[in-house]
C-alpha cells in the first residue's frame, strides 16, 4: 500500500473532525444558524469511499454533508463561509449547511429531504450511461432513508436499468432519534434489502477507513464494468447528536462511550504508528497543520461579507 | 397549414425535439410499447428506438428524479407523468428539488426539464382523476407553467418550453386532445408570458386558461347574441410567467373582470389575478371582480353531478348577468 496515501486518509479524517468540532463551537456561539448536522464519528466513510473516485465521478448526498464535501476536496473556506451564510460560501449563502454544492467537482449536493437525493442519483447515473461517460455516482444515504418510497423506487430503477451507482448507506443506527430496531421491519442488516432488487450488497465496518476504501474499490470496479449498482452498508455511529438541536434523550451516554472506543481516527493513528509509518512527531505536525487550516478557514469565513440584498432575487430562473 | 389535433401538434413538437438534439429523450409510463395513455407518443418508440423513448415502472418520484438528475448532468429530458393527479406522488422531486436546485446551488445546477402531464376533468373519472393542479404549481418559484388551449398554441409553446433552462410543467387538458386547428407549416414559436386576446370586446374582460378558454368563448358568443354586449376573452397561455400587462390593459378598457378556471375556487389561481386587478385597476372597475371555478368538492363520478361542478357557459352567462346587470 502506498504509505503517503494512507497518511493522507488520516490527515483528511482529521480535517473533517476538526472542521466539525469548530462548526459545533461556532454554532453555540451563534455564528452558524439553522439546522446543522455534524459528521463526527463517521469520517472513515466519506474519506475512505471518496478517495476511490475519479474527477469525472459524481457525488450526491444527504444533509449531513460537510464531511463528504471536505473529503471531495472542496475548499473548507467556502464550506465554512456557506455555513455562516456568507457571500464566499459554496452557494453564496443561499444553501446553508444542508445544501452544499460544487458542480466543478461534480458534488451535486447536500439534499435535505430524507431519500430525496436517490431519484436524482438515478438521473446522474442515467446521464453517464446515456452519454457513455463511464463515470459512476457515489450516493450516500442514511438508515432513515431506507423507509422512504423514493428509496425503493430508486433501487428498482437502478437495478433494472443497470445504472452505475454505488449506494453507500451510512447506518448510524438512528433515524434522527429513533433506533433502527424500532423502524425497520427487517431489523438489523439493512444491506440484505438490496437482494430483493438483485443489487449486490455488503455490510462493512464504517469505522475503519481502510475497510471502507477496499470495499469501495471493489464495488467501483464492478460498477465500471457495466454490471449495474452496488449497495454498501457501512455500520457507524455519530458521536454527537442528530443535529445541534438534539436533546440526546434517546440513547445512553454509555453507548456513546462504547462506540468512541472505536474512533476511526484513533484506530488509523494506532495502525500508522504500529506499522511505523509515522511517528508521534509527524502526527503532531499533521495535527498542527490541520488546526491551522481550520483556523484560517474560520477567519476567512468570518471576514467574508454577507451577500448583497440584490442577490435575493437572482438564480430563481436563468438570467433573472 | 395543416389541420392538426392538439394530440398531433404536441407529437409534432416531440418529433422535432428528438430529431434536432440527441440529448433529448422521452421517459414515462406506457409511452413506448403501449403508445402513450393518451396516444401522444404513438409510434415514437418504433421511430426513435428504446434508447430515446423509455418506458418506466409506475414510480413517479424516480421518473421525475431521473429526469432532474439527467438534466443536471447536461441532458434534455422530456418526462411524461401520465396525469397531473399522479404528479402528487412526485411532488417532493418537483417542488423540493427541480424548482430549487438552481437557487440553492446559486446557479451551479440547471434543470432544463420539460414535464408533460395531463390535466382537467369532465370525463367522469371521479375524484382522484379529474383534478387541475397547474395553479398550485404556478405558486412555486423556480417552475414555469404552461397551459395551452389550442393545437397551434400547444406547438408554439412546446417549442419555447424546449428552449428553457428551467423546469417547465406543460399541462395538456385531456378534453382538448381531439380538438383541431389550422397550424402553420412554417416554423413559429409562442413566447412565455404573452397572453392571447382570443376575442376583442369593450364591455367585459374574461380571463381564463387551459380547457376553460373554449367555455369562455362559447359564453361570450351567447352574451353577444342575447344581450348585445361584447366580452374580451384573454387566454393566459402560461400561468408562470404571467402576463399581467395584457390583463390590466383590458380591464382598464372594459371596467369589468371575470376570472374563470376549472380548479376549486378556494386557493384557485384566479385569486391572484383578482388581487392584481383590484390593485392595478381599482379606479377603472365598474363592479366586483367575479371568480368562477369548480365547487369546493372532490369531483363526482355521476355525469349530472360532474357537470354541476365544472364551470359551464350557462354558469358564466348567469354570473355575468347577475353581477353586471346586463
Amino acid at each position: 500500500m502506498d504509505q503517503s496515501k494512507t497518511i493522507k486518509l488520516y490527515q483528511d479524517m482529521l480535517l473533517l473532525r476538526r472542521f466539525e468540532e469548530e462548526t459545533g463551537r461556532l454554532y453555540m456561539e451563534g455564528d452558524i444558524r439553522g439546522f446543522c448536522h455534524l459528521y463526527i464519528g463517521e469520517e472513515a466513510i466519506a474519506v475512505g469511499s471518496i478517495s476511490c473516485l475519479s474527477e469525472k465521478d459524481y457525488i450526491i448526498t444527504h444533509y449531513r454533508d460537510h464531511g463528504h464535501a471536505l473529503a471531495r476536496g472542496i475548499n473548507p473556506k467556502n464550506i465554512m463561509s456557506e455555513l455562516m451564510g456568507k457571500s464566499d460560501g459554496t452557494s453564496a449563502g443561499k444553501g446553508g449547511s444542508m445544501h452544499i454544492f460544487d458542480v466543478s467537482k461534480r458534488f451535486m449536493g447536500g439534499h435535505a429531504i430524507v431519500g430525496g437525493q436517490l431519484p436524482i442519483a438515478c438521473g446522474l447515473g442515467f446521464a453517464s450511461k446515456y452519454q457513455e461517460e463511464n463515470s459512476i455516482v457515489l450516493c450516500f444515504l442514511g438508515d432513515g432513508a431506507v423507509n422512504e418510497g423514493e428509496f425503493h423506487e430508486s433501487m428498482n430503477l437502478a437495478s433494472l436499468w443497470k445504472l452505475p451507482i454505488l449506494f453507500c448507506l451510512e447506518n448510524n443506527l438512528y433515524g434522527m432519534g429513533t433506533h433502527v430496531n424500532k423502524t425497520r421491519s427487517s431489523g438489523k442488516d439493512i444491506y440484505k434489502i438490496a437482494d430483493s432488487y438483485k443489487i449486490p450488497s455488503m455490510q462493512i465496518d464504517g469505522m475503519d477507513v481502510l475497510e471502507v476504501q477496499k470495499a469501495t474499490q471493489q464495488s467501483i470496479e464492478k460498477i465500471r464494468s457495466g454490471e449495474g449498482p452496488v449497495f454498501l452498508e457501512a455500520m457507524c455511529y455519530r458521536f454527537r447528536g442528530h443535529s445541534m438541536a438534539d436533546p440526546s434523550s434517546y440513547r445512553k451516554s454509555q453507548e456513546v462511550v462504547e462506540w468512541q472506543k472505536n474512533d476511526p481516527i484513533i484506530k488509523l493513528e494506532k495502525f500508522l504508528s504500529n506499522q511505523k509509518i509515522i511517528d508521534q512527531q509527524k502526527i503532531l505536525k499533521i495535527k498542527e497543520s490541520v488546526d491551522s487550516e481550520i483556523f484560517d478557514c474560520i477567519e476567512f469565513a468570518k471576514n467574508s461579507p454577507d451577500p448583497k440584498i440584490e442577490s435575493l432575487l437572482e438564480n430563481v430562473y436563468q438570467n433573472e | 397549414m395543416s389541420n392538426l389535433t392538439l394530440r398531433e401538434s404536441i407529437k409534432t413538437g416531440l418529433i422535432e425535439a428528438l430529431e434536432s438534439d440527441t440529448k433529448v429523450f422521452l421517459m414515462g409510463e406506457d409511452i413506448g410499447d403501449y403508445n402513450g395513455a393518451y396516444a401522444v407518443t404513438a409510434g415514437l418508440l418504433k421511430k426513435f428506438g428504446p434508447k430515446r423513448i423509455i418506458d418506466t415502472p409506475i414510480s413517479e418520484s424516480v421518473i421525475l428524479g431521473t429526469g432532474i438528475g439527467a438534466a443536471a448532468a447536461g441532458l434534455r429530458p422530456i418526462v411524461e407523468i401520465m396525469t397531473i393527479n399522479f404528479l402528487l406522488l412526485a411532488f417532493d422531486q418537483l417542488i423540493n428539488h427541480a424548482a430549487k436546485l438552481r437557487y440553492m446551488s446559486n446557479g451551479q445546477i440547471e434543470v432544463p426539464l420539460v414535464l408533460r402531464t395531463v390535466t382537467g376533468g369532465g370525463a367522469q373519472l371521479g375524484a382522484t382523476h379529474s383534478q387541475s393542479f397547474e395553479g398550485w404549481l404556478a405558486a412555486v418559484p423556480g417552475l414555469k407553467v404552461v397551459c395551452p388551449s389550442t393545437p397551434k398554441d400547444a406547438l408554439g409553446l412546446f417549442r419555447t418550453s424546449m428552449k428553457q433552462k428551467d423546469p417547465v410543467v406543460f399541462a395538456e387538458h385531456a378534453l382538448l386532445y381531439g380538438v383541431k386547428e389550422e397550424v402553420p407549416d412554417e416554423f413559429f414559436e409562442i413566447p412565455f408570458g404573452k397572453a392571447n386576446i382570443k376575442r376583442s370586446g369593450d364591455s367585459i374582460t374574461i380571463i381564463s386558461y387551459s380547457g376553460m378558454v373554449r367555455t369562455c368563448m362559447a359564453a361570450s358568443e351567447i352574451i353577444s347574441k342575447d344581450f348585445n354586449v361584447e366580452c374580451e376573452v384573454i387566454d393566459l397561455r402560461t400561468l408562470r410567467p404571467l402576463d399581467f400587462e395584457t390583463i390590466i390593459k383590458s380591464v382598464k378598457k372594459t371596467g369589468r373582470a371575470v376570472v374563470v378556471e376549472e380548479t376549486w375556487k378556494t386557493g384557485g389561481f384566479g385569486a391572484n389575478i383578482s388581487e392584481s386587478i383590484q390593485l392595478e385597476a381599482f379606479d377603472y372597475l365598474d363592479g366586483p371582480i367575479i371568480r368562477i371555478a369548480s365547487e369546493d368538492v372532490p369531483a363526482p363520478y355521476n355525469r349530472k353531478l360532474e357537470l354541476g361542478t365544472i364551470p359551464s357557459e350557462e354558469k358564466i352567462v348567469a354570473a355575468i348577468k347577475q353581477n353586471f346587470s346586463i
